[in-house]
C-alpha cells in the first residue's frame, strides 16, 4: 500500500546489463551483411583482407552486364504486378474478416496464412507439379503466380491490422447520406486504409523482389535477379560484381522497409490522435 | 444470357429473395469479399499440395509418370538408410538452430519489452528489417566470411595469428547452424516480444509484495507467462529451417546437406518427381509429428510450473 502505483510500470526493468547484450545482438544481426558493401568497393577480385584500395569498377561491371539488366527488369516487373495483385486480394480479404462476422473465420484466415508456415521448397515443388500438369511453360508468368500465393498472406496481415478497429459508423454515415457502396469505398474506406495499402504494396514488392527459391523452381529460362545472382555464384571472378549488386539490393530493401513501416506507424498514430 | 433471362422470368421472387438475403446477411457479404483470396489460395496452395500427395503414390517411368497407385515410393524412402540419416541430421541441425536463436532472442525481446522506455518503435523496426531483406544475400555473406580465402581466414592471416587458412570453418554442419541462426534471428523476437509485452505488470508487483526477489519473479511469473511466445517462436524457426535449401547448398558442403537439398535433386536433377514428392510428404509429416510432440510437452511443462 505504501508503494506508489507507478512502481508496476518499472517492474522487471533489466537495467544496463541487457542493454550491452542488445547492442551486441544488433551487431550480430547487421555485422555480417556489412561485408558485402565493404568488399564491393575493394580493388581486388579476391574477397579477402587486406583491403586493396577503393574502386567502383565492380559496380560498373555489374551494370554493364546485359543479362543482369534483363534479370533486374524481370524482377521489377514481377514485383510490381505481385504487389498490386496481392494487395488487392489482401484488401478484400482484410475487409471481409474485419468488417463482417464470418462463420469459420479462424479456419479461413488460418488457410490464407498457411504459406508462411510451410517450407518454401514444398511450395515450390507442389506449384511446379501443378504448372506441369496444366502444361503451362515455365516463365515469368509462373514466377508471378507463385509470388502472388506467397505474398498475399503478408498483404492480408498488414491490411488486417490496419483495418482492425476501424470505425464502422463512418461507412454507415456515408451510406445514410446517400453515397453508393462504390463511392463510399473510394471516399471513406480507401483514404482510411491508404497507409496500410502503401505499406502492403512496398512490403509485398520487397518479398517478391528478394524471393529466390520459388523463382528457382518456376522461372525456366527467364531468371529473376536472385536466380541470376545464384547462377553467378559458381564463377569466382564474378564474385565482386555480385557483391556490388547485393549491396545495392540490401540498401534498396532496407530503405523500402523503413518507409513501409514508417507509413504504417504514421497512419496508426494519426488515427489514435484523431480518435482522442 | 438467354438462359439467365428465362430463369429470371420464371422465378422473379427467388432472385429478389436471394438479393434480400445477401443484403441482410453478414456472412454472405463476408464470404463474397473473401472469395478472391480463397479462390487464389485453393488454386495455388491447396490444389498443388493435394497433387503433391497424389504424385507420391505414382511411379516415374522414364519421362512418363505411371499413375497406378502404389506405396513403393514410401517404401523406398523408409528403406534407404541415407534418407533416414539426412532426415535426422536436418532435425538435429534445425533443433540446434532453434535453441540458439530462441536463446539469443529472449533477452533481446525482454530488453525491448521491459528495458526500452522511449522509441520502442525504432528498436522494433531495427529488429524487423532483416526479416524483409534478401535471405539469399544474408546467407551468402556467411560464405564470404567463412570461406577458404574469406574474411576470417584472410583477416587472421593479415594480423599474423595463423599461417594457413583454417579449413574447418566452411562446408560443414556448424557453418549451416551458424548461418541459419543468423538468418532467422529476427523471426524469434516478435512472438516473444508480444507475449512479454502483454504481461500485466501488476502481477510482478504482487509477486514483489509477497516477497519474491527479482529472479524468483522472473521464473515464477514472467517466464511462464511468456512461454506461449517462446513456443510460437520455436515452431516459427524449426519448421522452415528443416526445409531450408539455400543455406545448406551454400555453406553446407557434402556433410551439411539437408532434406530440401535431397528433394531439389529429385525434382531438378534426377527427375524422379514421385520419389521427390514422397520424400517431401514424409519429411513434412515427420516434422509435424515432432512439432506436435514438442508443443504438447512444453504445455505440460508450463502447467507443472504453475
Amino acid at each position: 500500500m505504501t508503494k506508489p502505483i507507478r512502481h508496476a510500470a518499472r517492474m522487471g526493468d533489466p537495467g544496463r546489463g541487457l542493454m550491452i547484450f542488445a547492442i551486441a545482438y544488433l551487431i550480430f544481426i547487421y555485422g555480417p551483411v556489412l561485408f558485402l558493401p565493404l568488399f564491393s568497393f575493394n580493388d581486388s577480385v579476391f574477397v579477402a583482407f587486406p583491403l586493396q584500395g577503393f574502386t567502383t569498377k565492380w559496380y560498373e561491371q555489374a551494370f554493364a552486364d546485359q543479362k543482369m539488366l534483363g534479370a533486374l527488369q524481370s524482377s521489377l516487373q514481377v514485383g510490381a504486378i505481385v504487389a498490386i495483385v496481392s494487395t488487392i486480394l489482401g484488401l478484400f480479404g482484410a475487409k471481409a474478416v474485419t468488417r463482417y462476422r464470418i462463420p469459420g473465420q479462424n479456419i479461413v484466415t488460418g488457410t490464407i496464412m498457411l504459406p508462411l508456415f510451410i517450407p518454401e521448397i514444398i511450395l515450390g515443388i507442389s506449384l511446379l507439379i501443378l504448372i506441369n500438369n496444366l502444361s503451362i511453360p515455365l516463365s515469368l508468368v509462373t514466377v508471378t503466380i507463385g509470388h502472388i500465393m506467397l505474398c498475399t498472406p503478408f498483404a492480408m496481415a498488414v491490411l488486417t491490422s490496419r483495418l482492425d478497429g476501424f470505425d464502422r459508423s463512418l461507412e454507415e454515415a456515408s451510406m445514410d447520406l446517400g453515397e453508393t457502396p462504390w463511392m463510399t469505398f473510394w471516399r471513406v474506406t480507401f483514404p482510411l486504409a491508404a497507409p496500410g495499402i502503401i505499406s502492403s504494396l512496398l512490403l509485398t514488392f520487397i518479398v517478391s523482389f528478394d524471393e529466390f527459391l520459388l523463382s528457382f523452381f518456376l522461372s525456366g529460362q527467364q531468371p529473376t535477379l536472385p536466380v541470376f545472382i545464384w547462377s553467378q555464384l559458381r564463377f569466382p571472378n564474378k564474385l565482386p560484381s555480385v557483391l556490388a549488386l547485393g549491396a545495392l539490393i540490401l540498401v534498396a530493401s532496407c530503405v523500402l522497409v523503413v518507409v513501409a513501416e514508417w507509413v504504417r506507424q504514421l497512419g496508426t498514430s494519426e488515427r489514435k490522435v484523431g480518435v482522442a | 444470357m438467354s438462359l439467365n433471362s428465362v430463369e429470371r422470368k420464371a422465378t422473379p421472387g427467388f432472385i429478389d429473395r436471394l438479393r434480400a438475403f445477401y443484403l441482410r446477411s453478414d456472412a454472405a457479404k463476408g464470404y463474397a469479399l473473401l472469395s478472391p483470396v480463397m479462390i487464389t489460395m485453393v488454386v495455388l496452395l491447396a490444389a498443388p499440395l493435394i497433387l503433391l500427395v497424389i504424385y507420391s503414390f505414382w511411379t516415374q517411368t522414364g519421362l512418363q509418370v505411371d499413375t497406378t497407385l502404389t506405396t513403393a515410393r514410401y517404401q523406398e524412402v523408409f528403406s534407404k538408410q541415407s534418407y533416414i540419416d539426412i532426415f535426422w541430421r536436418s532435425i538435429k541441425m534445425s533443433g540446434l538452430v532453434t535453441l540458439v536463436t530462441v536463446g539469443l532472442a529472449y533477452p533481446m525481446a525482454y530488453y525491448v519489452a521491459f528495458g526500452v522506455k522511449k522509441n520502442k518503435f525504432i528498436w522494433l523496426i531495427l529488429l524487423t528489417i532483416p526479416f524483409w531483406t534478401s535471405y539469399l544475400l544474408r546467407a551468402f555473406s556467411w560464405k564470404i566470411i567463412l570461406g577458404y580465402n574469406g574474411v576470417i581466414n584472410s583477416g587472421l592471416m593479415t594480423v599474423g595469428a595463423i599461417d594457413e587458412p583454417l579449413t574447418f570453418l566452411l562446408y560443414n554442419q556448424t557453418a549451416v547452424v551458424l548461418t541459419l541462426a543468423h538468418a532467422y534471428a529476427a523471426f524469434a523476437i516478435l512472438p516473444i516480444y508480444v507475449s512479454l509485452e502483454k504481461i500485466d505488470r501488476t502481477l510482478l508487483e504482487a509477486a514483489a509484495d509477497l516477497g519474491d526477489g527479482a529472479w524468483a519473479r522472473f521464473w515464477r511469473v514472467t517466464f511462464p507467462l511468456s512461454l506461449p511466445g517462446v513456443i510460437g517462436a520455436a515452431v516459427l524457426i524449426f519448421v522452415p529451417t528443416t526445409g531450408d535449401y539455400v543455406t545448406p547448398a551454400l555453406v553446407g558442403g557434402p556433410t551439411g546437406q539437408m532434406i530440401a537439398n535431397l528433394i531439389q535433386v529429385q525434382f531438378l536433377k534426377i527427375g524422379d518427381w514421385p520419389l521427390g514428392s514422397a520424400l517431401a510428404i514424409s519429411a513434412m509429416a515427420g516434422v509435424a509429428i515432432l512439432v506436435i510432440f514438442f508443443a504438447t510437452a512444453m504445455q505440460l511443462a508450463v502447467r507443472s510450473i504453475r
